[in-house]
């Protein structure tokens, strides 16, 4: 059952995505045509002389071993952030359901943290743990365990996890609570009655349900973290020690922002469209096939 | 009612049309600066002395950041066409400022072309010379300079058993010094400022040996980074050593140590005579400043280099605001100006005259020690290895090498292996510098 609808002339539709296609030029197509072009030269840091380099940037740039690195960096920070925020959201969430009394308060207050801006969790997080004053940095000295971000390349990591994940709870806890809440809960009774316990009525039944938002979440979790995550990672560890902590995009940042390096920041932008592009095309083309909507 | 309306419309037109006016004969120009905190109250100060010196000029400034991020804002800007008259550049961003002609009014130019009398030889030589082309033109104007010295919390020194006056001239003293402190159970013997700064590019120039080829990269772009020679690895091994005996403790890149130490809890820190300011202000405690340690058996003590800023005027303004730039400029290099700024911070008088009001004024006779990064920054004749760095992409090149030394701070790496490591990454970073640059 096809629905069809079909417009008379052309200038109707054309004025009709006008409007979308003008916002995709303007903040896609142009900056990332921009990026491509920039990848191509070598310029000063004042913009009073370019060379045009060819591919040298993505040379220099696959050689670094740092570089190299920053991928891995990527891949263990965006997972963990996404997996463990994920899996506490709907944690909590599946807790919040099932309250009786005083779910609004809770519901409430689980949210708060997403009201607060990355730079600033990043900075509530290092006033915790930092070396000289911190609280949590103090406590664990007292059990022993010897607590300095600026020098442990794990433990810094830890930390901007630890603050990245946090107000990201509140999101996922957020959707995966609308998720429960939208399951019939007669399918659920059904379930018990046929004697399923709570772990096998939640394996078999919610999870498959809450597939779409999960799917959901997965996509917008690891985009926050490939992006979203930069103030946290400048206000806890500016990407050390040892770029322990560097990200590829915090890279893009500093190798164009403070290094001044504009064509291998370019050629950085570049890298990064291609491999958001083949994430994109690999969730949407093998993890949505085993979602149920 | 109609009419009332219409008389506040009209005078608050007839106002602006005034003040407009107002606004126009005066000169106003633009200074973007790094100094928040003591140092930014002092730096108002000075402007606020050159605005009611004189009526035909206005500075305003405006504070930008820690000073990399004055001088990024500063770039990005010139990329807009929205740059300042002044900018505030620290001493790494002079080889990338040279080097971008076109994007500066050279001191001397502007001087000159505004009339204004000046001095280039009013300036301490060693300071100077980090802002002057081999040719001796002064491109810049030196605004504030320090140079690291041994900072002393006599009171821990008496806890730690030691006297606090004992000879602390070589780093092997040191290392006894904090040897006794760790077993009476001082929690922070050691802790510093500025790693690549002090323990690396002023120990070169403290030790005459090289910290890049060309002396120094002032002979040429074709510089080559040296800093992985034995003595300088015997002197960050000692550094990593100490950081796993748990006598240096490490807090960060910047001058984060500073804390502590005015808190009281580091007993000896290597960090920027102009940490004066602060630890005057702050500490609870008695406190000394010894010139910087050397190793016996090398050419040390020859003399050490300057970190700081100095100012630069941005090209594309009109004539009449670079008048206004050369007369604020020459307005800071008077005598009382400097005398003042010298004591004020710690920073270094950087004109003699400075220097010379401050002593008959008895200023160093008061406040001992304050004397003492002068006379370490003065006390041999200046050869090719202590004359200063100026090399390209200096900022970022200084970000490897400080992650490379936390490498070796929590033992993941030897020095050999993270010096080796930072000359050739960094050596990279040279070379597409001075291919931009051609």
């Amino acid at each position: 059952m096809d629905k069809r609808v079909f417009f008379k002339g052309w200038w109707l539709p054309a004025l009709l995505v006008a409007p979308q296609l003008l916002i995709s030029f303007v903040f896609f197509f142009y900056p990332s045509g921009q990026a491509i072009w920039n990848s191509l030269f070598l310029p000063d840091p004042f913009g009073l002389k370019t060379e045009f380099v060819g591919l040298d940037n993505f040379r220099f740039l696959l050689s670094d071993p740092y570089y190299l690195a920053s991928f891995k960096t990527t891949i263990i920070f965006s997972t963990a952030v996404s997996v463990s925020s994920m899996a506490l959201g709907l944690y909590l969430a599946a807790l919040a359901d099932r309250l009786i009394k005083g779910a609004g308060v809770y519901q409430t207050l689980l949210i708060w943290p997403y009201a607060i801006a990355p730079a600033i969790a990043g900075v509530l997080w290092l006033f915790m743990f930092n070396g000289n004053i911190g609280l949590a940095s103090y406590y664990l000295k007292g059990l022993g365990y010897e607590w300095n971000h600026t020098l442990k390349g794990d433990q810094a990591m830890f930390l901007v996890i630890l603050a990245s994940s946090w107000g990201r709870i509140s999101y996922n806890f957020l959707f995966f609570l609308a998720g429960l809440q939208a399951i019939p809960k007669s399918i659920i009774e059904a379930a018990a009655i046929d004697g399923a316990s709570f772990w096998k009525r939640f394996g078999t039944i919610v999870i498959p349900l809450l597939s779409p938002i999960t799917f959901f979440l997965l996509v917008v979790n690891i985009v926050y973290a490939f992006f979203d995550t930069f103030g946290v990672i400048h206000t806890i560890t500016s990407g050390g020690p040892e770029q322990s902590t560097t990200i590829l995009v915090y890279k893009v940042f500093s190798d164009g922002f403070v290094s001044q390096d504009l064509g291998s920041s370019a050629a950085q932008s570049v890298i990064l469209l291609v491999l958001v592009g083949i994430l994109t095309v690999i969730q949407f083309k093998y993890i949505e096939r085993k979602v149920h909507y | 009612m109609m009419k009332s309306i219409k008389a506040i419309i009209c005078s608050i037109a007839l106002f602006a049309m005034f003040a407009g006016t107002a606004a126009q004969a005066k000169t106003e120009i633009q200074w973007w600066h790094a100094f928040g905190g003591r140092l930014g109250e002092l730096l108002d100060e000075q402007v606020n002395k050159f605005n009611a010196s004189q009526n035909k000029y206005t500075v305003v400034h405006t504070r930008k950041g820690n000073y990399s991020e004055t001088l990024n804002a500063g770039i990005a800007a010139f990329r807009a066409g929205q740059h300042p008259n002044i900018l505030m550049v620290f001493e790494v961003g002079t080889a990338s400022l040279m080097a971008a002609k076109g994007a500066y009014v050279p001191m001397y130019q502007l001087m000159k072309d505004a009339g204004q009398r000046f001095n280039p030889n009013g300036f301490v030589s060693a300071v100077s010379g980090y802002y002057t082309t081999t040719d001796g033109k002064m491109l810049s104007m030196p605004y504030n300079s320090s140079t690291p010295v041994l900072w002393v919390n006599k009171d821990l020194m008496k806890k730690a058993g030691l006297d606090p006056e004992m000879d602390l001239s070589t780093w092997k003293r040191v290392g006894n010094a904090l040897d006794a402190a760790k077993a009476k159970g001082i929690d922070m013997p050691f802790c510093t400022c500025w790693h690549s700064w002090v323990h690396l590019e002023n120990f070169s120039a403290y030790h005459n040996i090289p910290f890049a080829s060309k002396a120094n990269g002032f002979a040429g772009l074709d510089t080559e980074l040296s800093f992985n020679s034995p003595v300088h690895i015997k002197h960050i091994q000692t550094l990593g050593k100490w950081a796993q005996e748990g006598k240096f403790k490490y807090m960060g890149r910047r001058n984060e140590a500073g804390k502590n130490f005015r808190a009281g809890e580091c007993m000896l820190m290597t960090e920027s005579s102009a940490g004066y300011a602060g630890i005057k202000k702050e500490a609870k405690f008695e406190f000394g400043i010894r010139h910087l340690p050397y190793y016996g058996g090398t050419n040390a003590p020859q003399n050490t280099i300057i970190g700081g800023s100095s100012l630069w005027a941005l090209s594309g303004k009109s004539k009449e605001e670079n008048k206004a730039t050369a007369a604020f400029l020459a307005f800071l290099s008077t005598t009382d100006i400097q005398a003042k700024w010298h004591q004020d911070t710690g920073y270094l008088g950087v004109t003699t005259a400075a220097a010379k009001k401050t002593k008959s004024a008895g200023f160093y006779k008061a406040n001992p020690g304050t004397d003492l990064a002068g006379v370490q920054m003065m006390r041999n004749k200046v050869t090719e290895n202590s004359k200063g760095l100026r090399l390209g992409s200096f900022d970022q090149i200084r970000g490897i090498i400080d992650e490379e030394m936390e490498g070796v701070y929590n033992g993941s790496k030897t020095a050999q292996v993270a010096l080796d490591s930072a000359v050739r990454r960094g050596n990279v970073l040279l070379r597409r510098f001075e291919r931009a640059n051609k």
